[in-house]
């Protein structure tokens, strides 16, 4: 195993690790501020992926695909927050996941009912495709560092934003006290559609993002959707930064455990039976470290203690 | 003398730089009702907390009937023999009075863990559950369902649910808490019958019910039992007078 | 208009039991074979009731315990039909195609997955106990994909449906009558759980753990029971369901079939005895004749899902009797 094939796997891993930030950032923004568990994410990083492939198709831009697919999630998200998931910020748990799952069955048919079951393809721009040579001889998708680029601009984008904007004030006073930043004046369901299209956007952007990579098909959504999940369980619900560092840690574990358990199980045992339960092992990675981190702290690695 | 049947060595706990519970020993001795008093904020509630084990000492220990329960969990204590009651009641409103009572007769009869008769046609659960209702005045709204019941009477069943415990000692959390003249006069009676049975540690802030019946009472200002002794003493104490009316005197 | 639970939890089993016998009378197997399935995802959700409605638990990985009751039928029954042995170290066996055997090792299997991770997501509760079952049930998707002895991806078949002494299991009807029957004694034993000393701590913990813990009981224990106990019957369930296909592939540990069983509960009524079963029978007709209508059903389903949840509470029975159901 060679030290280039080893950066090649982290760099697919950090790749990985930023995309599942965009979505778990929106996730885990919409729980803190809205305390709203919102299955319905995986829908609107579909319905980005859905726009960009159509749109690109049509004008042979991926840039205006991209452009399309903040805009349709960022619209889908506004609008089903304000026709739905307004009502549910008060409901419990449950009433949230059913109404949201409902959601799923409704985006997921009604996307293969307008686009049949067909898989979409959406090209990667000709100026990003092919590889690019960085240091130490190493070549790299340069469509793939950028995802990691923009990945990482994003991460620094939401920080600024929540750190040094007033809206970003707003966010992290809705979090503490909804009642009484109501009471000083914010228009708290503008503020609450804000943020639901906020982090439908960024979930649009990871679907049209990636892709480009994989194919644009109905279902895409609820795995990356779980993903998040895992991401966030281990971050620390609520938390961006424990989503950032959550999100790089799942994709770091899930691409490098996939490449590096079956060689370490070749080591004890013969060349089959290590690819079969290497790649077993690896599968259930990310469980196992979040597993791992629960039994440590049970509120993930930046989650407010209980 | 006798033993006390509750004690605090030295409970200390900090929350950042806030010390929020400051070296507090306190004891209860048999028979007594010993309140606890203090401003807002003084550390009544985590000091309650600290007793009945839903929040950790950063050091110092609780002493039930001689035996140390620092270590132990909040339902550890409880079959210890802590009967607790809550500031805010803490019931399980869906289900019916008799039910909530019920509830607390499994504690006592150690039974929770049968799977096969009801609850409710079980005899002994019964009988205990009945007794303390009884006991309280909810024996006619026994089928009622918790959520249908009045602020007073929510607040009897709190103590009710106390009583099927058998405890060794209460502590009652602000039993008075929103009862108004007539019904703080009532349960005063009441409590104050009640501390044969067991004694109770009363953070209270009706100042009627406490002078009527503490035995003792201690004042807590900034996590700090700045005075304990019987009512006069406190009433005439110069500490007392300075931490709630400031300086002025 | 209101109805007494009573004599709806009557009807439905009478006529969950009359439609097979006159589907019978008239020859339409395809009917009891769809009143069939019915009745075994009844019986999923019946496991997962006892913790969601009573317990409050919203577990969102049961398709965890389905799959693995599945999934021991199929390795079972694979070993049987192919005369390989399976070895587990310690013990070999050449397999079984008896039911009683094989529902046994799938609720014990099951209870053995559910107590690890109901130890691990009882640390937790709310959204993130939701999310840690959810990851959970994803973690055996993929292991069982990836678990190329058993079909991996394609999943296992078994060619002849597994036998029961006495009976031609093979016979539709008469497959019907082992399913109806377990569905009978589940329920007959849930009533009773419901009931019992157990089932009133584990309602008072999902309404407030604090109250539990000061009248001297572990609430953690009893959700950790009952969350064994859900298991085993919802694993139970997974082997009919598989015995009903004679076949068995991943898709027994989907996160949608963890969401249906909660939606056929919700459908139902929450907590109440016979809620899952009228959610069930509603859910099977509801995928049977939409699915006639159109190949977009689940359009439809979500639309009455999310009527469900913003308008009527308590489910069907709620609405028949005028009573709320329980609070999760």
């Amino acid at each position: 195993m060679s030290s280039i094939l080893i950066i090649e796997q982290i760099l697919n891993g950090l790749q990985f690790g930023v995309m599942l930030f965009l979505m778990a950032a929106g996730l885990t923004l919409i729980f803190g501020v809205m305390g709203l568990i919102n299955l319905a994410h995986g829908s609107l990083y579909m319905v980005g992926a859905f726009a960009a492939a159509a749109v690109a198709g049509v004008t042979g831009s991926f840039f205006l695909g991209l452009i399309a697919a903040l805009a349709a999630a960022a619209l889908a998200g506004a609008i089903i927050e304000m026709v739905v998931i307004r009502r549910l910020y008060d409901a419990a748990h449950l009433d949230q996941v059913l109404a949201t799952f409902a959601l799923i069955l409704i985006f997921s048919e009604g996307t293969r009912w307008i686009f049949g079951s067909f898989p979409l393809f959406l090209n990667i721009p000709e100026a990003l495709s092919g590889p690019v040579s960085l240091p130490g001889g190493i070549e790299y998708p340069l469509y793939r560092l950028t995802l990691i680029l923009i990945g990482m601009a994003v991460a620094g984008g939401l920080w600024l934003l929540i750190e040094r904007t007033r809206i970003g004030i707003q966010i992290r006073a809705g979090e503490n006290d909804r009642e009484m930043i109501a009471a000083l004046g914010v228009d708290i369901s503008k503020l609450y559609t804000l943020v639901f299209a906020l982090g439908a956007a960024l979930a649009g952007l990871a679907g049209a993002l990636v892709g480009a990579i994989q194919s644009v098909q109905v279902g895409m959504g609820e795995p990356v959707l779980i993903l998040a999940f895992v991401v966030i369980v281990i971050g620390g619900i609520g938390s961006i930064r424990g989503a950032f560092i959550g999100a790089l840690l799942v994709g770091l574990t899930d691409t490098l455990g996939g490449v590096f358990l079956p060689e370490l199980f070749k080591l004890f045992m013969d060349t089959g039976a290590a690819q079969k339960s290497g790649s077993a092992i690896a599968s259930m990675g990310i469980y196992i470290l979040m597993g791992l981190v629960l039994i440590w702290r049970p509120t993930g690695l930046f989650g407010a203690r209980a | 003398m006798s033993e006390p049947i509750l004690a605090t060595h030295g409970l200390n706990k900090s929350f950042g730089a806030l010390k929020a519970t400051n070296d507090v020993s306190i004891d209860l001795m048999p028979r007594e009702i010993h309140a606890i008093i203090g401003p807002n904020g003084a550390g009544k509630s985590t000091l309650i907390k600290q007793i009945c084990g839903g929040l950790r000492p950063d050091s110092g220990r609780v002493v039930l009937c001689g035996q140390d329960v620092s270590g132990k969990t909040t339902q550890a204590r409880a079959r210890a023999g802590l009967g607790r009651t809550f500031q805010i009641s803490d019931l399980c409103m869906e289900d019916t009075v008799l039910e909530n009572a019920v509830l607390g007769a499994m504690g006592a009869e150690g039974v929770a863990w049968r799977f096969w008769r009801s609850a409710l046609k079980t005899s002994v659960l019964l009988e205990r559950a009945e007794a303390a209702l009884d006991r309280v005045g909810l024996a006619e709204e026994r089928n009622s369902r918790c959520a249908n019941l009045s602020h007073g009477q929510r607040r009897q069943l709190e103590v009710a649910v106390a009583l099927t415990l058998s405890p060794r000692a209460f502590i009652m959390d602000e039993p008075m808490a929103g009862l108004g003249a007539e019904g703080s006069k009532r349960l005063t009676g009441f409590l104050d019958g009640l501390r044969e049975e067991a004694p109770i540690l009363l953070v209270e802030h009706d100042m009627d019910a406490v002078f009527a019946l503490a035995d003792r009472i201690s004042v807590l200002v900034y996590g700090k039992v700045i005075a304990t002794g019987t009512a006069d003493e406190i009433r005439s104490s110069q500490e007392v007078r300075e931490a709630y009316l400031g300086d002025e005197i | 208009m209101t109805l007494d639970e009573r004599y709806i939890n009557g009807l439905v089993l009478i006529g969950l039991l009359a439609l097979p016998l006159w589907a019978l009378a008239t020859d339409e197997p395809f009917t009891i074979t769809l009143v069939t399935r019915a009745v075994i995802l009844a019986l999923a959700a019946v496991g997962l009731n006892l913790i969601l409605g009573i317990g409050g638990m919203v577990s969102f990985g049961h398709a965890v315990f389905f799959g693995i009751g599945g999934y021991a039928m199929g390795i079972l029954a694979y070993h049987a039909q192919t005369y390989t042995a399976l070895d587990l170290g310690f013990f070999e066996t050449d397999g079984t195609n008896s039911m009683p055997v094989i529902w046994l090792v799938a609720m014990i299997m099951s209870a053995i997955v559910a107590f690890f991770i109901g130890l691990l997501s009882l640390r937790t509760s709310g959204v993130y106990f939701i999310m840690i079952t959810l990851a959970f049930g994803q973690m055996f998707f993929y292991f069982a994909i990836s678990w190329a002895q058993y079909g991996g991806e394609d999943g296992l078949s078994i060619y002849v449906r597994n036998g029961f002494p006495g009976l031609n299991t093979l016979v539709p009807i008469q497959f019907f009558g082992i399913c109806f029957a377990l569905l009978c004694i589940v329920l007959f034993l849930f009533s009773r759980l419901q009931s019992s000393p157990f089932g009133l701590a584990l309602n008072a913990a999902r309404q407030t753990n604090a109250r539990v813990e000061t009248v001297g009981l572990n609430p953690m224990h009893l959700k950790l029971l009952a969350f064994v106990i859900s298991g085993a019957i919802t694993g139970l369930a997974g082997a009919l369901f598989a015995d009903l296909n004679r076949f068995v592939s991943p898709t027994m540990f989907s996160w949608q079939l963890s969401g249906e069983l909660i939606v056929l509960i919700i459908i139902g009524g929450v907590g109440r005895l016979m809620g899952p079963v009228i959610g069930a029978c509603v859910f099977v007709a509801l995928e049977h004749f939409l699915g006639e209508l159109t190949e977009f059903w689940h359009v439809y389903l979500g639309i009455i899902l999310l009527c469900i949840v913003l308008f009527g509470r308590g489910g069907l029975i709620g609405l028949l009797t005028g009573k709320e159901g329980a609070h999760v």
